[in-house]
């Protein structure tokens, strides 16, 4: 279990280490917490020459709260997102979320940015994020760009960002309404068998939004915008969850591996949604 | 590939060691150092035996180059207590039969110490829940659990005896 050789280096600013990226080219990879990076450099799965440690660049760290825009550094920890009181106020579904992911002593080194970057589907922040709509900040060679976390997923492990990029911040309105992280594991510490994150609002008594996104049932995060849509202008009785589970089962794609085979998986989704719509409506 | 000089401060102690970026700071530790309370279980980052305590967080040292713990400070089991003076964690273990075969304890105690650092008084749930990072294979986890809770117990009352 070690890894094959590589050189490291730990820039101090956000334009040294975009410069290393971009000078080492597509050997080079920035570090994070290192607690997907390193597994897969273990297994030997990931390649790296050129380790690019971002632990110094302090510009990465630290979570705002200020006219309802939330934004959190990519080095900002798990831990970090559970234990900030600000977050908890304005958007409580990242705690709920952030919580469920791994156990303690992988929360305190994994980073949001990390893993919203990785391109894992098994990874929890990014349907989180695409539920939020939240808006990836990447800075390059040739300065700095905003990518939607809608946009962001292409397939496992690929994502809009370029090799020489840094994700540095991830920003999104503070939600309003009822929300629900509802995840299924087989173990604590485990990743996701299914999970759901929604956000939703109520007027009037009738359901006024509804954002639902899911993890590990495709091999990106899936924003459910018909599931979503299915719940609007209803009072979420029943039939209305029924459209809305199977809208959203009708857009994702699981594959059968060691958490089960296709109709499991489907079986799951279907539960974690209705627990999750449940739950949100419950707090609107 | 150069090796790199890592500076780390042990259980109070300066060190330095010639590593190569790509060794693990469990294999530093108890290859290079002679720091052997932490224990290689899975190496997977599953299982918890090789946590350390890394500038006051828990981490699991089996996935952490030595490159990433330069200039930082580390707490092992050694630096909890010894066979002359047990921390009161260590004692709690041994009193409520927190252990069995012992290969997990410098992980459980190492961790422990932590959570109740950051919650002094934890309910059974709570330290359940921060303990989900280590594994047991021997105790069914009943006693480690008691262990903690008494530790925490016993801390709290020798802190309010001494104010
Ligand atoms: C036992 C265990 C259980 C886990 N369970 C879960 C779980 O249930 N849910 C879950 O979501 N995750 C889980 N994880 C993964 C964990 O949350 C990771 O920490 C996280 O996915 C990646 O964050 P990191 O900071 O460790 O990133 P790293 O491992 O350092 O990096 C991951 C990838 O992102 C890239 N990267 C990192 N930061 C940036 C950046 N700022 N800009 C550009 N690229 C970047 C790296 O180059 C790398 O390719 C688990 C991990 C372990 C070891
Ligand atoms: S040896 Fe590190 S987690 Fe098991
Ligand atoms: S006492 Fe044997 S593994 Fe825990």
């Amino acid at each position: 279990m070690i890894p094959a050789a590589f050189d490291y280096h730990r820039p101090a600013d956000i334009a040294s280490a975009v410069a290393l990226l971009q000078e080492l080219g597509d050997d080079a990879r920035p570090l994070a917490g290192g607690h997907s990076l390193i597994p897969m450099m273990k297994l030997r799965m990931a390649s790296v020459e050129y380790l690019i440690d971002l632990q110094d660049i302090d510009e990465l760290r630290g979570i705002s709260v200020s006219d309802g825009i939330v934004s959190i550094g990519a080095m900002t920890t798990q831990h970090d997102l559970i234990t900030d009181a600000a977050l908890a106020e304005a958007a409580p579904i990242m705690r709920e979320a952030a919580l469920q992911i791994a156990d303690p002593q992988v929360r305190y080194v994994g980073t949001l940015g990390g893993n919203v970057a990785n391109g894992d589907p098994g990874n929890d922040m990014p349907g989180l994020m695409q539920c939020l709509d939240a808006t990836f900040t990447l800075v390059g060679p040739g300065g700095s760009r905003d990518v939607a976390a809608r946009d962001f997923y292409e397939a496992a492990y690929m994502t809009a960002r370029e090799d020489d990029e840094i994700l540095t911040r991830v920003t999104f309105a503070a939600p309003t309404g009822g929300y629900a992280y509802e995840k299924q594991k087989r173990k604590i510490g485990d990743y996701a068998t299914a999970a759901a994150a929604i956000q939703m609002t109520r007027d009037d008594g009738l359901c006024s939004s509804a954002a639902i996104a899911l993890t590990n049932l495709s091999d990106v995060p899936v924003f459910a915008k018909a599931a979503g849509a299915a719940l609007v202008g209803t009072s979420c009785d029943a039939s209305a969850v029924t459209a809305a589970i199977s809208a959203a089962l009708g857009e994702i794609d699981p594959t059968e591996d060691n958490r089960g085979p296709v109709e499991f998986k489907l079986h799951v989704a279907g539960i974690v949604i209705l627990r999750a719509i449940e739950r949100a409506w419950s707090r609107t | 590939m150069s090796k790199m000089h890592i500076q780390l401060t042990i259980n109070g102690e300066a060190q330095e060691v010639l590593a190569e970026p790509r060794e693990l700071l469990i294999h530093v530790l108890r290859e290079k150092l002679g720091v052997t309370g932490p224990h290689i279980g899975c190496e997977t980052s599953h299982c918890g035996a090789c946590t350390v305590d890394l500038n006051g967080k828990s981490v699991k040292s089996c996935t952490v180059f030595a490159a990433q713990a330069n200039g930082a400070e580390i707490t092992t089991i050694e630096g909890l207590g010894n066979p002359d003076d047990l921390h009161v964690l260590q004692q709690s273990f041994r009193e409520h039969h927190g252990l069995q075969c012992g290969f997990c304890t410098p992980g459980m105690i190492t961790r422990a110490h932590r959570l109740l650092q950051e919650n002094p008084n934890p309910t059974e749930a709570e330290v359940r829940f921060g303990m989900a990072g280590n594994l047991c294979r021997c105790t069914g986890y009943q006693n480690i659990v008691k262990s903690i809770l008494a530790a925490a117990a016993e801390m709290n009352a020798a802190q309010e005896a001494a104010e």
